[in-house]
């Protein structure tokens, strides 16, 4: 593991991000986004779709360079040593980016050669890691296409897990889950917290799921990160009458919307004709 | 309870050698996967080798002539088979992860561009070999070829100095999906056509128009082509064969880093305008 220069595990500085849609049209995807995370903490990130959250993590995880600002992971630059970056982190995506015709075990074997990881050392923690997290591990040599979202989605965790990262990055991992497997996914978050000392960024359109797994949550909408604090802090920012808010009315103080609204408002940016703008 | 251990640390070089043999395992993987869709490509490859050997034998001349014609025809199906495919499989490389919609995971991990290139070029070169030699077998069940003074050592070297220049050949086409995540493969199915056409597959490259010849000149596969049929078929030393082995030594050292460096300025490009995604 390369050296960590810092015990910050992410430090972006007015970072921004702008992406040309089409002739003289663009959209601000992240606008001066600025922000720390300690070593061991969890951040949720809140936001309806097209906040930018996903840009957020792209750019975190090196797939995305910023226009302006600078990202850094233990101290180390994301544009200038992407390599040293990519070794620290590993994410967990709303999609199951998997080959879906190999089984968990072929995905898992690979997803940790990528990292470094030889066969003889991936196979045993493979069913260790499995068992961990609840898989069934008869299961291990089906196809991928064969397995639920929920069970794709523990692979994913568990190909994650494997890699051992410090930086984990988790872009709505529980959204389109069944209640059981969100529930499952939730708790299998939290015992990686306990037992890896991972920082976590979980970027999520779920209130409570951020509220339960977060030491600090931030609301991010329209490219732009206008609250971050930790539950109670914010509760007590945005509170009236002396009244602690829930984090839903955190959420439409801050915005000026509900989430669904917010997510509503995006769907009709994104189609103005059919909804005849 | 610890849900898992952490893996051990390892030097930058292990760390590429294993992600190259991940590679290499994963397209294994994934042939043994869609294990009928392999079959039912070797057969349509064998019946397109088989359809063009009989034009061979339809030929008129003496029987000496036809063997010979035949055997210079299936020499090309054979060669343009394997060669075609490495150039395919590396030119393909970013289409594949964007199909299986795992560009993200792969772009974002630590094994460098050079590992994944070279990984897709050991097995392309394995892969195509195996394919070639079930060609082969069951191509010789039809035809008499003349092999007579084949100089089979000779044309195995010139083929492996051709798979080098083909594996960069292939990484220089492997940046167009990046630069255009919608018309990025179908450019380098262009290109595989025009190799096609100009490289003296079925034909000597003379009977080209003027102006294709230069056209020809370029591609890796002219020369390889070249000094096997005279090996194969006149027998020829290696030694000989100088005036097409120097080409492919030039390109087989320009093309592969030319390749990586434009695979990586490509791949800035697509991190600086968001193309690095699943969806084009």
């Amino acid at each position: 593991m390369s050296e960590m220069r810092s015990e910050l595990a992410l430090e972006l500085r007015d970072v921004s991000k702008v992406f040309k849609k089409k002739r003289n049209e663009y959209a601000h995807a992240l606008k001066h986004v600025s922000f720390e995370m300690g070593r061991g903490e969890c951040i949720g990130i809140l936001g309806p779709n097209g906040s930018g959250k996903s840009t957020l993590v792209r750019v975190i995880s090196t797939l995305t360079t910023q226009d302006t600002g600078s990202v850094h992971i233990f101290g180390h630059d994301a544009v200038k040593h992407p390599r040293t970056v990519q070794r620290f982190m590993n994410r967990v995506s709303v999609e199951a980016s998997f080959f879906k015709k190999m089984s968990s075990r072929e995905n898992l074997i690979f997803g940790a050669k990528l990292y470094g990881v030889p066969d003889g050392e991936s196979r045993p923690r493979i069913k260790e890691i499995l068992d961990g997290v609840g898989f069934d591990y008869k299961r291990v040599n089906e196809p991928m296409e064969h397995l639920s979202r929920g069970m794709q989605q523990k692979i994913a965790l568990a190909r994650a897990l494997l890699t051992s990262p410090v930086l984990m990055l988790l872009d709505e991992p529980t959204t389109g889950l069944d209640p059981r497997s969100k529930k499952d996914v939730q708790s299998l978050i939290r015992r990686i917290r306990a037992d890896h000392e991972s920082s976590i960024l979980l970027c999520t359109h779920d209130m409570d799921e951020a509220e339960q797994l977060c030491d600090r949550i931030g609301i991010l909408l329209n490219g732009e990160l206008v609250a971050l604090d930790t539950v109670d802090g914010l509760k007590q920012h945005y509170q009236k009458d002396r009244v602690l808010p829930t984090l839903e009315e955190v959420f439409m103080s801050a915005t000026g919307s509900t989430l669904e609204e917010a997510e509503f408002a995006d769907e009709l940016e994104k189609e103005p004709v059919a909804q005849g703008v | 309870m610890q849900i898992a251990s952490a893996p051990r640390s390892r030097s930058n070089w292990q760390r590429e050698a294993i992600a190259i043999w991940g590679y290499v395992q994963r397209n294994y993987f994934l042939t043994r996967r869609y294990f009928l869709w392999e079959v039912v490509w070797l057969v349509y490859s064998v019946m397109n080798a088989l359809t063009i050997g009989f034009i061979g034998v339809g030929v008129a001349g003496t029987p000496e002539e036809v063997a010979i014609f035949t055997t210079y025809l299936l020499i090309g199906t054979l060669i343009w088979s394997y060669l075609s495919m490495i150039f395919d499989l590396l030119s393909e490389t970013v289409s594949w992860e964007r199909w299986e919609g795992t560009i993200e995971y792969t772009f974002m991990s630590p094994a460098s561009r050079a590992a994944q290139l070279l990984g897709m070029g050991v097995y392309a070169v394995v892969y195509g070999i195996v394919r070639m030699i079930i060609m082969l077998g069951v191509i010789s069940l039809f035809f008499d070829m003349d092999f007579g003074n084949a100089n089979y050592l000779g044309a195995l070297g010139l083929l492996a100095i051709c798979s080098v220049s083909l594996v960069g050949f292939g990484m220089v086409a492997a940046v167009m999906p990046l630069l255009s995540p919608e018309k990025g493969q179908q450019v380098t199915s262009i290109v595989t056509a025009v190799l096609l056409l100009v490289s003296g597959i079925y034909y000597s490259v003379d009977v080209l128009p003027g102006w294709l010849q230069p056209l020809a000149i370029i591609s890796p596969v002219t020369y390889a082509l070249d000094g096997i049929r005279d090996m194969l078929l006149l027998g020829d030393s290696f030694a000989s064969q100088w005036g097409n082995v120097w080409p492919l030594l030039i390109m087989g050292l320009i093309f592969p880093p030319l390749g990586l460096y434009l695979f990586h300025k490509g791949e800035m490009f697509a991190k600086r305008t968001g193309r690095l995604k699943r969806s084009g």
